[in-house]
């Protein structure tokens, strides 16, 4: 098969376009979507509606009626090569989520344990010990795909599938961890919840993560559980994010 | 004059508050939802005096019924023919249609198509939320409390424009209406991964009849026919799935994504059908045949101008409608920060006047 050049302009019907940047899962060409998506939003292309960022690509949508469709292509094209330069240079930002692992609360953190060869104690080091990045949201309403768990953790995803998992539920799946936004079904190990709403749609915002933030899990004890998931039921709790660090290396 | 209340006697199957959905949140993984088709849903608005994205009633197969408990104004039913009456009396569609305290709405059953809209003046006023009012049932976002109508539910009506009154017995010309003709080819604008389908994958795409399968919701229409060959793996590193993608999974069989439709997935994806003919398979039925043709995006863009020609077309008549029997609506002061609708009063020797005026967009 010929080889393929990135970035390229992928032509999806006649609402959307994508720029794609490369084809594997790589923190360098997802921070470049990411970065266009905000730099599409920020110019204010008039018709354009929407500006998703994936693992590799990012996907405009406009209105085929109100937009110079020709020069929204030769924006992105041009836009494309002048992210090579920027990329990097965005702040690296990382949102806190507070933590409630083990009890009912993380009702496979023993089973990880064992599967692992780790205590308990050991795994909540390790899952709250290293930073998560978000490649992208999808799934459900601000489910987070995110990379950067430490590889010892991986533990295969149960053969049957829970009915319904709250949302917050802190969870692994093989490599992977995540965080259930809304109540769905689902087939990840359970360790813990947070008490944060990571999809309140009466919220301004209603989902606070943003593809290319990175995530930090912080343990916590109930009290601090229940004072946070109270405040978050009001929708007056904020989250830490960590903003000033330098980009990543 | 009080905007209309609705109470529902009788949920019907799937009735759903819908607007033009909700754009700017699918990078948070928020899905669009909105009516399915758009084509119907806006000219509804338009008849009803509303601006074309209101919110309005989406109607599925078999109609609620719907009982006037408060307020007057107007009723316009698009879409699909599915039996629509006024107090059990046939009433008629594409038309705007003055309703008021006691009067009953209902659907006799289906005669054809699938999805119509209850398009009312003022729109339907559910609480906005993400900046939208349409239902995204999977979530439990927006719509009435997120979810499908129930017996019993009231739903209230925005104040309307102040001409609303003007658009009674305005009719959509049968010229004007999307008209989908149960053979027509949906057209295809191919990519964003149609390099990873064999030209004799391609070819039976674009080639052979598939029929609407049992798996047909406002998701997206799985398609049974001949399995379309890929170069090799039909996974790829998920990204954007835009309306009206064709996703082709390992098995082979055509996928069409809807409104309300994931925001992201990893399937490959043949082609997207282009906007206009999403209306069209949204009005087909399991058991249904479909067809797929290539076009050019040159084209797919031309047919969407066309389509919003059409619209702007009708809201021409409908200028024309509400001038026409009355006397001319005087505008109380010009320039360019005239708001583009409002009340004002004026006294003249003594006698208070009461001016309203609104703006008619103006079109090439």
């Amino acid at each position: 098969m010929e080889e393929k050049k990135y970035p390229r302009i992928l032509t999806a019907g006649d609402g959307c376009v994508v720029a794609e940047f490369g084809d594997s899962i790589d923190m360098e060409i997802n921070s470049r979507a990411a970065a266009l998506g905000n730099e599409i939003l920020r110019l204010g292309f008039p018709g354009v509606l929407d500006a998703v960022p994936t693992y590799r690509s990012l996907a405009v949508y406009f209105d085929p009626v109100a937009t110079d469709v020709k020069r929204l292509y030769s924006r992105l094209e041009e836009l494309c090569g002048k992210e090579e330069s920027a990329a990097g240079h965005e702040k690296r930002r990382t949102i806190v989520v507070p933590t409630l692992y083990g009890g009912e609360w993380g009702p496979d953190l023993d089973d990880v344990a064992e599967h692992t060869g780790f205590s308990p104690e050991e795994v909540v080091r390790r899952h709250s010990g290293l930073d998560c990045y978000c490649f992208m949201l999808g799934f459900t309403p601000g489910f987070p795909y995110l990379g950067g768990m430490d590889p010892a953790l991986e533990t295969p995803r149960l053969k049957n599938p829970r009915e319904t998992i709250p949302a917050g539920a802190v969870a692994i799946g093989g490599k992977q961890t995540g965080i259930y936004s809304i109540a769905s079904p689902g087939g990840w190990r359970l360790i813990g919840r947070t008490p944060m709403r990571l999809f309140d749609p009466d919220r301004d915002p209603p989902i606070f993560l943003e593809a290319g933030m990175w995530i930090r899990f912080r343990p916590i004890e109930k009290a601090e559980f229940d004072e946070i998931e109270a405040a978050s039921l009001k929708g007056s709790y904020r989250p830490v994010i960590l903003g000033e660090e330098e980009g990543s290396s | 004059m009080s905007a209309l209340v609705l109470e529902c006697r009788l949920p019907g199957m799937l009735t759903t508050v819908q607007d033009g959905g909700r754009w700017g949140y699918q990078g948070k993984g928020m899905p669009v939802a909105g009516a399915m088709d758009l084509p119907s849903f806006r000219r509804g608005n338009i008849l009803a005096g509303n601006d074309e994205n209101d919110g309005a009633i989406e109607v599925t197969l078999l109609g609620p019924t719907l009982f006037v408990a408060e307020g007057e104004g107007m009723v316009a039913a698009t879409g699909a023919d599915l039996g629509f009456q006024i107090n059990g009396r046939p009433a008629p569609m594409w038309t705007a249609v003055a309703v008021g305290a006691g009067d009953v709405l209902s659907f006799s059953g289906p005669l054809s198509g699938c999805r119509a809209y209850l398009c009312f003046s003022g729109g339907v006023d559910v609480p906005p939320v993400m900046e939208s009012r349409s239902t995204y049932t999977r979530a439990r976002v927006g719509g009435f409390l997120g979810r499908a109508l129930k017996k019993g539910d009231t739903l209230r009506c925005g104040a309307p424009l102040s001409l609303w009154r003007k658009c009674e017995g305005l009719v959509c010309p049968e010229g004007l209406r999307p008209v989908y003709p149960p053979e027509a080819p949906l057209r295809v604008v191919p990519g964003p991964q149609d390099d990873l389908f064999t030209e004799k994958g391609k070819d039976t795409f674009y080639g052979s009849e598939y029929t609407v399968s049992n798996s047909a919701d406002r998701m997206g229409y799985r398609m049974d026919g001949p399995e379309i060959e890929h170069t090799g793996a039909a996974d790829i590193i998920s990204d954007a799935i835009p309306l009206g993608a064709v996703q082709v999974p390992g098995h082979g069989q055509p996928i069409v994504m809807l409104a309300d439709r994931q925001t992201t997935g990893g399937y490959t994806k043949i082609g997207v059908v282009c906007s206009v003919d999403i209306a069209a398979l949204s009005q087909r039925l399991p058991g249904q045949k479909v067809r797929f043709q290539k076009i050019p995006l040159d084209d797919a863009l031309a047919l969407a101008r066309e389509e919003a020609g059409k619209r702007d077309e009708l809201r021409r008549l409908r200028s024309a409608w509400r001038s026409a029997p009355g006397e001319p609506v005087p505008l109380p002061v010009s320039g360019p920060d005239l708001p583009s609708r409002g009340e004002a009063r004026i006294r003249v020797d003594g006698e208070e006047h009461r001016i309203s005026w609104e703006e008619i967009r103006e079109v090439e």
